[in-house]
C-alpha cells in the first residue's frame, strides 16, 4: 500500500470577502481543551473510550482530542476513522464521491464508548449515517457524539453530547471550519 | 467517470486513481464480520456471461453482493442463448427487466461496445474476444501499486499469449496512463498485428529483458495464459488438446524453455520484483511452479484485488445521480 499521510495538506484556500471569523485559532484551541475535559468527566476518566472521526475534518479534531486527553489524564483513548459516504442517503442525487477512511480504533469498538467526532453538526444526517455505520463495525456499549460548532437547522432526532461552540445560523449561511492539518491553518468562520 | 466501462482507455489517470483509491477503502471490508455496504441497494446488476469464467464472475457477483445491489447470473449455458437467440435479443430482453448494469463477457471482441447502443443501463466490459478486460487491468494495477507504490516510473514487463490477450492490451492502456512504462515479451508468432502503434516496447527475448537489458531494470513481470482454446485446432494437431497450439509453436516444451518463467528466470529478477498472473495458470507452460507459489508472487492478491476493484467500479459507475436515466424514469413517470 503507497505510503500516505495520515491528512492531505492542501494549499490555504483564499480567504472569502465578507467572511466572518467566528473563532479563531486559540479559541478553537481552548473549546478543543474543554471539550477533553468533558470527556474526561463524563466518562470518569476515558475508559473504554474511543473516538471515531468523521472525514475529513472530524479525523484531525479527534486527533487532537485524543492527544489532549492523554496529556491531561494520561489515558491512551482509542482512535480511528469513519467514513460515512456509503451511508449517505443522498447518495444518488450527485454524483459518485471519492470514499474517506475507515480505521478502526485498536481493539474495535465491540463493548466501548464511541464518541463521534466531527466539525460541523447541521441537519444531523451525517451522524445518522455515522450510526449506520458503526452498526456495521460492530457493537459498542454506548455513543456519543462530540462537534466543534453545532449551527442548528436540525432535520433528524439527534444531538450533541459536547459541544464546542453553539452557532446560531440562517439556512443559507455556511459555516466554514478550517483545520491547520488539512487547509493549513485553524478558524471557523461564517461565509 | 464515465457511463460505462468498456475499456481502460476509458480511463484518465485521475479516474483510475480515484478507482483505485476507493478499492483500497472497499478492500478494508474484507476483514469485518458484517460484509455488507449499503450503498447499492435498490439496484440490480446483471452478470452477461458468454465464456467461462470463475473467478470474473464470481468476484463480481461478491462485489455486487456486498454493495447490497441485486446480482443476477445469465450464461450462455442455461439460457436461450443456447436455443439461438441473438446477442441483441439476448441483451434487450435482459434491459426490459429494468435492470441498472449489465457486465459483459464475450468471445467477440467489441460485444459491450455493441450492447451500449441496445441498452439504457449501464454496460461494463468483462472481457471481450481478443479485445479489452478493463477491471482485470485495474486489478493488476492495485496488486502492483500495494507492492510497489506508485506506479509512474516503474517498468512492468508482459510475457506470453499477447495474440490473444485482452489483459495485456487492456494492462498496457492502464499501466503507461499511470506512468508506467511497459515491456512486452512473446515468440514472433504471439506478438499481436499492430503491436507498434502500442505505447510500449516489445521484445522476442525473455531472459534479456528480465536482466534489464532491453529496456532497463524490471519492478514486475506478468505472465500470460497461453490461450490454447483461442488457437483453433491446426490440421497436425487434430483434436488432441495438448497439439492444439500447433502453428503458434512447435510444442509446449519448447514454449517453456524460451517464454515459461523458471525458477532461474525468477533469479533474474530484482528482490523486489513481483510476479503477476490472471489466471488460470498452466502451471509448467507458461509459469513454473517455484514462480507460482513463491512470496513473490501476486495471484492470490490480484484475485482477493479483484473484489475491492470491482467494488469500486460498480459503486462509481452504479451509486451516484445518473443524469441520463433520470431525465428516462422522469420521461417515464410522465407517461404512466
Amino acid at each position: 500500500m503507497p505510503a500516505q499521510p495520515f491528512f492531505e495538506v492542501s494549499d490555504h484556500p483564499p480567504r472569502t470577502p465578507g467572511a466572518k471569523t467566528v473563532l479563531q485559532a486559540d479559541d478553537i484551541a481552548r473549546v478543543l481543551d474543554r471539550i477533553a475535559h468533558q470527556i474526561l468527566e463524563k466518562t470518569q476518566g476515558g475508559a473504554g473510550v474511543a473516538l471515531l472521526g468523521i472525514p475529513t475534518r472530524g479525523e484531525p479534531l479527534a486527533q487532537r482530542l485524543a492527544d489532549r486527553i492523554a496529556s491531561f489524564a494520561g489515558v491512551q483513548v482509542g482512535l480511528g476513522s469513519l467514513d460515512i459516504t456509503l451511508y449517505r442517503d443522498d447518495l444518488r442525487t450527485q454524483a459518485s464521491r471519492p470514499l474517506g477512511r475507515t480505521v478502526e480504533p485498536a481493539g474495535g469498538v465491540d463493548g466501548k464508548l464511541v464518541i463521534l467526532v466531527d466539525d460541523v453538526l447541521f441537519s444531523g444526517r451525517t451522524v445518522r449515517a455515522a450510526l449506520d455505520a458503526l452498526t456495521d463495525l460492530g457493537r459498542p456499549r454506548a455513543v456519543q457524539l462530540a462537534v466543534l460548532v453545532d449551527r442548528g437547522h436540525r432535520e433528524l432526532p439527534i444531538r450533541a453530547d459536547y459541544v464546542g461552540k453553539n452557532l446560531p445560523t440562517s439556512a443559507e449561511e455556511q459555516v466554514r471550519v478550517r483545520l491547520a492539518e488539512i487547509d493549513g491553518a485553524d478558524e471557523v468562520s461564517i461565509v | 467517470m464515465n457511463r460505462h466501462l468498456l475499456s481502460a482507455g476509458d480511463l484518465d489517470a485521475a479516474g483510475a486513481t480515484q478507482i483505485l483509491d476507493s478499492a483500497e477503502q472497499m478492500d478494508a471490508i474484507q476483514n469485518r464480520q458484517v460484509k455488507k455496504l449499503p450503498a447499492l441497494r435498490g439496484r440490480t446488476v446483471v452478470n452477461l456471461f458468454f465464456e467461462d469464467s470463475t473467478r470474473t464472475r464470481s468476484s463480481f457477483e461478491i462485489a455486487g453482493k456486498w454493495l447490497s445491489a441485486d446480482v443476477i447470473n445469465v450464461s450462455a449455458k442455461g439460457s436461450s442463448v443456447s436455443k439461438g437467440e441473438s446477442l441483441r435479443d439476448t441483451a434487450l430482453t435482459v434491459a426490459a427487466m429494468g435492470v441498472d448494469a449489465v457486465v459483459v463477457r464475450h468471445p467477440s471482441s467489441g460485444a459491450a461496445r455493441r450492447i451500449t447502443e441496445w441498452v439504457d443501463c449501464h454496460v461494463i466490459n468483462a472481457g471481450d474476444g481478443t479485445h479489452e478486460h478493463p477491471t482485470q487491468a485495474l486489478l493488476d494495477a492495485f496488486s502492483l501499486r500495494r507492492r510497489l507504490g506508485e506506479l509512474a516510473g516503474r517498468h512492468i514487463v508482459i510475457v506470453g499469449d499477447l495474440t490473444h490477450s485482452r489483459v495485456a492490451r487492456s494492462n498496457v492502456l492502464l499501466l503507461t496512463r499511470l506512468g508506467a512504462q511497459v515491456t512486452l515479451v512473446a515468440p514472433p508468432t504471439l506478438m499481436p498485428a499492430g503491436v507498434h502503434s502500442w505505447n510500449c516496447t516489445t521484445s522476442w527475448d525473455l531472459d534479456a529483458t528480465l536482466a534489464g537489458k532491453v529496456a532497463g531494470d524490471v519492478d514486475a513481470v506478468m505472465m500470460l495464459r497461453v490461450q490454447r482454446e483461442r488457437m483453433g485446432r491446426g490440421s497436425a494437431g487434430g483434436d488432441d488438446p495438448s497439439r492444439a497450439a500447433v502453428g503458434y509453436f512447435p510444442t509446449e516444451r519448447e514454449y517453456a524453455i524460451g517464454y515459461g518463467l523458471s525458477p532461474a528466470r525468477l533469479d533474474l529478477l530484482p528482490e523486489h520484483a513481483p510476479v503477476l498472473h490472471p489466471g488460470p495458470m498452466n502451471r509448467g507452460l507458461e509459469i513454473s511452479s517455484m514462480a507460482a507459489d513463491s512470496d513473490r508472487s501476486l495471484v492470490l492478491d490480484q484475485v482477493r484485488a479483484g473484489v475491492a476493484v470491482r467494488m469500486a467500479v460498480l459503486y462509481h459507475l452504479l451509486a451516484g445521480a445518473d443524469e441520463a436515466s433520470d431525465g428516462l424514469r422522469a420521461t417515464e413517470a410522465v407517461s404512466s
